[in-house]
């Protein structure tokens, strides 16, 4: 089958759907890849280097949507008025395409695709299941924007993010309080903290402390027993009144000493929380930034301006929607990779021709139209994203203290100290003297043997089993004997021996040779 | 040379052999020890030759000749991949000739023995014979397993602990008639009937034990040889075989000691053979385990590799059998090279035979200071950035800690998992060979890198170029 990348029309969008080297890893699931001219270019991946990584360049969108059958996008497809940027008219009917759609926002172009009979699989719809982590493009797109949060907020705030003390004077570290620990919150986070500011967050579910301090930040807790913001798969709930007060009254108070605050509050399909009152903002420092990633949603400050940077009561407040967009290369890579994983799943013979296994959770979740019907929201995912939770193996049994009857030892050693007494008071002395010397001889060689290093045990055994062959002094013994049978045992017992002698010597000596520091 | 003179000379090959034994303590001195027992020997069979042997140099010297002819040929030629298979047929031909010696001695009756001393020597003579029969089919039939001439799976016969049983008894009650036979002058025929039921019981009780208790059979076969060679030693009223044969028995008893101790397994189960005596559950594999793997490429592989700073190299039997040591060597100095420290974790079992990973990495001329074992290097795996698993299974099993029912449960494993990311190198998701399913594959930083591993080690080589 053949894949279609097409240029993304929206304006502003940077991102491709794939790149020249994801582009090659899918010709080896036996796809074809086309790619419209141009679509790779604001994200720095040339034409050239598509037509390099074997994929072909078509010059215009129309043709590239004839010849796909499966399409790759970034942005859902335009369903604006304007005829000229109406991507869902390009679209036929069992075309299958790929992207992000928001399903819960975008109904009328839910409707549209399912009466044009294409399947269209939601990237924002995949389960969050640990199985589909590799395909979450939600949380690639969450971690580039956190990073770039922290980026744009450094380019607009006057100070450094480390503290230094120099011969001009000493600088203070900047303050930055991140609030929502989802992925992008801790990406924010690690990008914060590896500039050198000091980082505190905050968030209503107890649970990702752990990860917050992973990420060398400050969680903040909030005195506030019992009640848990975890929602279905793993994103937060909305919480009851108390709660959010004693939240606004810690927000407040910090809103004092903070120098840049970076907000990341999101509950599905619902507005933002708002958290940064404008109150808060006035008492915050000249020359403050908060950033908000929740501004699409309403924002979660009060301020906020969607896809605006703006100043008020001294403070900057950047409402960018597009952060990934603008680190494009980056979040093109990791999007086109998502793309990949969930290719795979869908081509499970690797032969290029993509299944729609409605059985599978995960193209079962991700999967909003198909065959002509509406199959979005899908039924609810089982699992969270939170790991399994294992049955708590027993700290693995101590089977090897398990507490032996001692008895049996016991009993052991009694029959053998009778055995041998027994053995005593009928062998001859001459038995007996041999049999000293070999009770010592074992200990002996129990003694030197545990000295021997692990990593020469297999000299060990070649070198003993060398020296075993001492057995040859019984055959030389015999070998003067007059019977011929007797001679003619010995002779071979002598030969093979030898061999035994010399190879095994040979070998450990070969073998000792090799080990050097 | 009076008798004396020759005592003396074993005295002082009886010393050498043990200072051999000690010099193997460390690498450094080992090569000397070495030495010892080449002198050692050489000592000792002067000695006789020039004191007791009194005819017949011609067969003596020609057989001294081929024999050695052979024998270093073999050492000179052999891969180091196929020692176990070496050392296992060596410990045959101890076995044989003790089953030779003890014949030939039965049939000299030139030293005519009464009463109790007869007695005594025949039973010494019965044992040797028993045990070298056993130790020489044994270390064929593991020969044989090891080159992969028949298949390594456990043979499991219905009966099979009563089939031992059965041929214990038959052996001790013959041993008994061969006594009172002996003593009336004859006794060949229970001799060379208990001789053939020993060759079985050799053969059977290694065709019971799977491949991965190989180490522990092959070490346990080193021990036989050694009590071989003592019941001869007793048998000819021979202090130096006594004790060269106490010094190899005991030290195959403690390889075999820490071998099972290794899998966590009782000495006495793997000698009865297959994986779990309880039998039955061991392919239960838990399926609900299977969760999603994630593959990657040699090139993926290789960037892991050069963006770590610790990495850990756990090598197992899919190494030798790909050949892949000097590969992984070179991937070894390059990263060094770049400042990565590179160390090796071995686990006791890992390999077919006790040591046989070091003595690959030794021959790949992986200096042996950054080599660990399971012990010294199982605390630093959190710090560890990358661990490459090759062609090994069950010694990086998270399994053996965490499913209280598994067949290696508690068996001490490479906790490799608990490093940032793993790589496993791997033919196929086929199991290991106790057939118990790894949930490490399905951790979520564990990469599987699938294919031949000499293949993909050279393509991660040529990545990291």
């Amino acid at each position: 089958m053949r894949i279609g990348v097409p240029k993304e029309i929206h304006t502003g969008e940077k991102r491709v759907a794939t790149t020249p080297e994801v582009a090659t890893l899918l010709q080896k699931l036996g796809f074809e890849v086309i790619v419209e001219t141009g679509a790779g270019a604001a994200a720095k991946f040339t034409d050239d280097a598509f037509r390099a990584a074997g994929a072909k360049v078509v010059n215009d969108s129309q043709t590239l949507y004839n010849e796909a059958e499966i399409i790759l996008k970034v942005r859902p497809p335009k369903t604006d008025n304007d005829p000229a940027a109406r991507e869902v008219d390009l679209l036929r009917e069992r075309q299958t395409l790929i992207s992000f759609i928001q399903p819960g926002q975008n109904q009328e172009l839910l409707k549209e695709l399912a009466d044009k009979k294409v399947s269209v699989l939601a990237m924002d719809s995949i389960p969050r299941i640990s199985r589909a982590q590799k395909m979450d493009a939600l949380s690639s797109m969450a971690n580039i924007a956190g990073y770039r949060a922290v980026v744009e907020a450094a380019q607009h705030f006057g100070r450094f993010f480390t503290g230094q003390i120099t011969a001009a004077g000493k600088i203070p570290p900047a303050k930055v309080l991140v609030i929502g620990a989802g992925v992008a919150g801790l990406s924010a986070i690690g990008a914060a903290r590896s500039m050198g500011a000091i980082v505190r967050a905050f968030d209503t579910r107890p649970e990702v402390k752990e990860q917050v301090e992973s990420m060398d930040g400050e969680f903040l807790m909030l005195d506030f027993a019992d009640e848990d913001g975890s929602g279905e798969g793993g994103y937060a709930k909305v919480m009851s009144e108390e709660f959010i007060k004693a939240e606004m009254d810690l927000f407040a108070r910090q809103a004092k000493e903070i120098d840049i605050i970076i907000t990341t509050a999101l509950i599905p399909g619902r507005p933002a929380p708002e958290l940064i009152t404008e109150a808060m903002v006035e008492t915050m420092k000249e020359g403050s930034v908060i950033v908000d990633l929740a501004a699409e949603m309403g924002g979660n400050c009060k301020l906020s301006e969607p896809d605006q940077v703006v100043v008020k009561h001294g403070v900057t407040i950047i409402g960018y929607t597009d952060l990934p967009s603008r680190l494009a290369t980056q979040s093109s890579q990791l999007y086109a990779t998502n793309l990949r994983h969930l290719l795979t799943d869908l081509t499970p013979e690797k032969d290029g021709r993509i299944v729609l296994n409605m059985d599978d959770e995960i193209i079962r979740g991700a999967t909003v139209t198909h065959a002509g019907e509406i199959t979005w929201p899908p039924p609810a995912p089982k699992l969270s994203a939170a790991p399994k939770k294992q049955p708590t193996a027993a700290p693995v049994k101590p089977v090897l203290e398990k507490k032996q009857s001692q008895v049996p030892v016991i009993v052991g050693l009694v029959i053998a100290c009778f055995g041998l007494l027994g053995l005593g008071s009928v062998a001859p002395p001459a038995f007996m003297s041999h049999l000293t010397v070999f009770v010592l001889a074992c200990f002996v060689g129990y003694m030197v043997v545990w000295n021997v290093t692990p990593s020469l045990h297999t000299p060990l055994m070649s070198v003993t089993n060398a020296i075993s062959s001492i057995i040859v002094i019984g055959a030389l013994l015999q070998i003067s004997s007059d019977r011929f049978l007797i001679v003619f045992l010995a002779g071979i017992a002598v030969l093979i021996t030898s061999i035994n002698i010399f190879g095994g010597f040979a070998v450990t000596h070969r073998m000792l040779s090799m080990f050097r520091k | 040379m009076s008798q004396g003179i020759v005592t003396v000379a074993y005295i002082g090959a009886t010393i050498l052999f043990i200072l051999a034994l000690g010099g193997l303590s460390r690498p450094e001195t080992s090569r000397r020890g070495n030495f010892y027992g080449i002198f050692g020997m050489l000592m000792a069979v002067v000695a006789t030759i020039i004191g007791i042997v009194a005819d017949n140099y011609f067969i003596l010297i020609a057989a001294v000749a081929i024999g050695g002819t052979i024998g270093i040929t073999l050492a000179k030629k052999v891969q180091m991949t196929q020692m176990p298979e070496l050392v296992a047929i060596l410990h045959s031909l101890v076995g044989l000739a003790a089953v030779l010696v003890g014949y030939a001695n039965f049939m000299d009756q030139h030293n005519i023995l009464t009463g109790i001393d007869k007695t005594i020597h025949d039973v010494e003579t019965y044992l040797g014979i028993l045990i070298g029969a056993l130790t020489f089919s044994g270390s064929i039939v593991a020969f044989l397993k090891l080159s992969a001439k028949i298949s390594g799976k456990p043979l499991l016969l219905p009966a099979r602990h009563w089939l031992n049983l059965g041929l214990l008894v038959a052996a001790t009650i013959l041993g008994a008639v061969f006594v009172s036979q002996s003593a009336a002058g004859s006794g060949t025929f229970p001799l060379i009937l208990m001789t053939v039921i020993a060759l079985i019981f050799g053969v059977h009780m290694v065709m019971a034990i799977g491949g991965a208790d190989m180490p522990v059979v092959v070490s346990m076969l080193n021990s036989y040889s050694g009590w071989a060679a003592a019941a001869t030693g007793f048998m000819l009223n021979n202090d130096l075989l006594i004790v060269v044969g106490a010094l190899v028995g005991s030290s195959g008893a403690i390889l075999s000691y820490i071998m099972c101790r290794a899998m966590n397994r009782k000495f006495i189960a793997v000698i009865a053979g297959g994986f779990g005596t309880s039998g039955g559950t061991t392919v239960a594999g838990s399926e609900e385990e299977a969760g999603e793997i994630i593959a990657v490429e040699a090139a993926e592989a290789a960037e892991l590799l050069l963006d770590a700073k610790e990495v850990m190299i756990i090598p197992g039997y899919g190494m030798a059998v790909a050949q892949a040591q000097h590969t992984v060597h070179e991937i070894t100095r390059k990263l060094r090279e770049k400042k990565i420290n590179v160390r090796f974790g071995i686990h006791p079992v890992a390999g077919r035979m006790p040591g046989h990973m070091n003595v690959l990495l030794a021959e790949a001329k992986v200096p042996y200071d950054i080599v660990f074992e399971l012990d010294e290097i199982n605390d630093d795996f959190p710090k560890i950035d990358v661990s490459i698993v090759i062609g090994a299974n069950d010694i990086v099993n998270p399994a053996a800690q965490e499913v209280p029912d598994s067949p290696i449960a508690g068996m001490p494993v490479l906790e490799c998992w608990k490093g940032k990311t793993t790589i496993v190198l791997k033919r196929s998701m086929a199991t290991g060979y106790a057939g118990v399913s790894n949930p490490l594959f399905y951790k979520e930083n564990t990469r599987m890198l699938f294919g031949d591993a000499r293949e993909s080690l050279d393509a991660v080589l040529k990545s990291i170029d």
